[in-house]
């Protein structure tokens, strides 16, 4: 993440690390998710579901911060994320202090 | 590109899959339409608030709005035309300890069903009524409505609709609703707080919650259906406790958003316990008993 000042306590933060899931089935192609990512984790896919929509398709699984945004703004209830076991991010601190 | 462990063995739960009629889903809502998003603000501030989910009861009139009362998971009632909110008081005087949720568009509660509105506010019913306001008739193709915008084209005014609309947070206050809130199906985690406050609290609550109609509004308007989601960033004024009679929404200065109002009046039913029911008054509401 970019940052204009970088925060004081910005080593000690911990970034939570999600996992888009996404029932493809469910999506009728509006884009909101895919638009409104903080991180622009997603992507319009080449393929089509049963109803012919193109549903998202997650391109930066790395980036994903679990904000949850994709998962309230969807009218279909098709996409959600869920925490990643593996909590922390390669780079990070390891001594990461319980907030 | 990392393979995500998803579809592998059985399909993944969506975090509201236990408040949803998951058989009816896909909903008929159309790709872009707002409502989706209110409905399941709506369920996430249910399950928020931590009020018993066994006594909810949601209640939708008609309209595409009023679809959401056949895909909760919970009692519900889709009910005639403009009658949300009689069917939802009579629910809540013949069992007061329901929580009523009334989920209805605009057209719904302001048009056919304005008077109901206008006298469960004035008795302060104990409700929660969440409009989805999408500016025009969307399921009957897109006429106009009591709270299309000045100008705004639609089916029957296609040259631009030159009558104002509806404020309708003004009329929920004048009225005599105890909490009024609007928020457009952007400002997601406002709304679901604020409906989350408005159900935890007692006396009649009023949310109004904007959301785009890209089927009838938008593609008359010239609006897709992400414009529409820009113009709500762009012309949003997050204005707590503004007063109501600025907020006409007018998309050419911005529409004020916030919690504009949060009282404290005895619902109709203590006024009631106390001149006609004294005896369930000793257990319910001891401060009115003095």
């Amino acid at each position: 993440m970019e940052f204009w000042r970088v925060p004081l306590d910005a080593d000690t933060i911990q970034v939570s690390l999600g996992i888009v899931h996404i029932l493809e089935d469910r999506c009728k192609g509006c884009g909101y998710c895919i638009e409104y990512c903080p991180k622009q984790a997603l992507e319009f896919s080449t393929k089509f579901n049963q109803k012919g929509y193109h549903p998202p398709v997650v391109i930066k699984p790395d980036e994903c911060v679990n904000c949850h945004y994709c998962e309230i703004i969807c009218p279909e209830f098709a996409i959600f994320s869920v925490e990643c076991p593996q909590t922390t991010k390669p780079g990070q601190a390891e001594t990461n202090h319980a907030i | 590109m990392q393979e995500i462990p998803m579809t592998s063995k059985k399909q993944p739960q969506h975090p509201l899959d236990d408040l949803i009629r998951t058989d009816r889903i896909p909903h008929i809502w159309c790709p872009g339409c707002g409502i989706g998003t209110v409905f399941s603000a709506c369920l996430a501030a249910l399950k928020a608030s931590g009020i018993n989910l066994q006594k909810t009861v949601m209640v939708s009139g008609i309209g595409c709005s009023g679809r959401a009362a056949g895909y909760v998971k919970l009692d519900s009632f889709h009910t005639t035309h403009g009658r949300a909110i009689p069917f939802a008081t009579g629910l809540k005087l013949a069992n007061p300890e329901l929580n009523l949720v009334v989920f209805s568009g605009d057209g719904d509660l302001f048009a056919i069903g304005g008077n109901h509105f206008i006298h469960a506010a004035r008795r302060n019913m104990d409700m929660t009524v969440i409009c989805v306001n999408n500016l025009n008739y969307g399921m009957t193709g897109g006429q106009v409505a009591a709270t299309t915008p000045y100008m705004a084209k639609s089916t029957t005014t296609p040259a631009g609709n030159p009558e104002l609309p509806f404020n309708l947070p003004l009329m929920a206050y004048a009225c005599g609703a105890t909490y009024v809130a609007r928020w457009t199906m952007l400002h997601i985690r406002d709304l679901t707080d604020s409906i989350t406050e408005a159900l935890c609290k007692k006396g009649f609550s009023f949310i109004e919650a904007l959301s785009p109609c890209p089927v009838n509004y938008g593609r008359r308007n010239k609006q897709k259906p992400l414009d529409m989601l820009k113009l709500y960033q762009e012309k949003a004024i997050i204005k707590n406790h503004a007063d109501p009679s600025t907020l006409d929404i007018d998309f050419e200065k911005g529409i004020i958003l916030g919690k504009f109002i949060d009282l404290d009046r005895p619902t109709f039913i203590e006024h009631y316990d106390k001149i006609y029911r004294p005896s369930r008054l000793q257990e319910n509401v001891p401060e009115l008993n003095s």
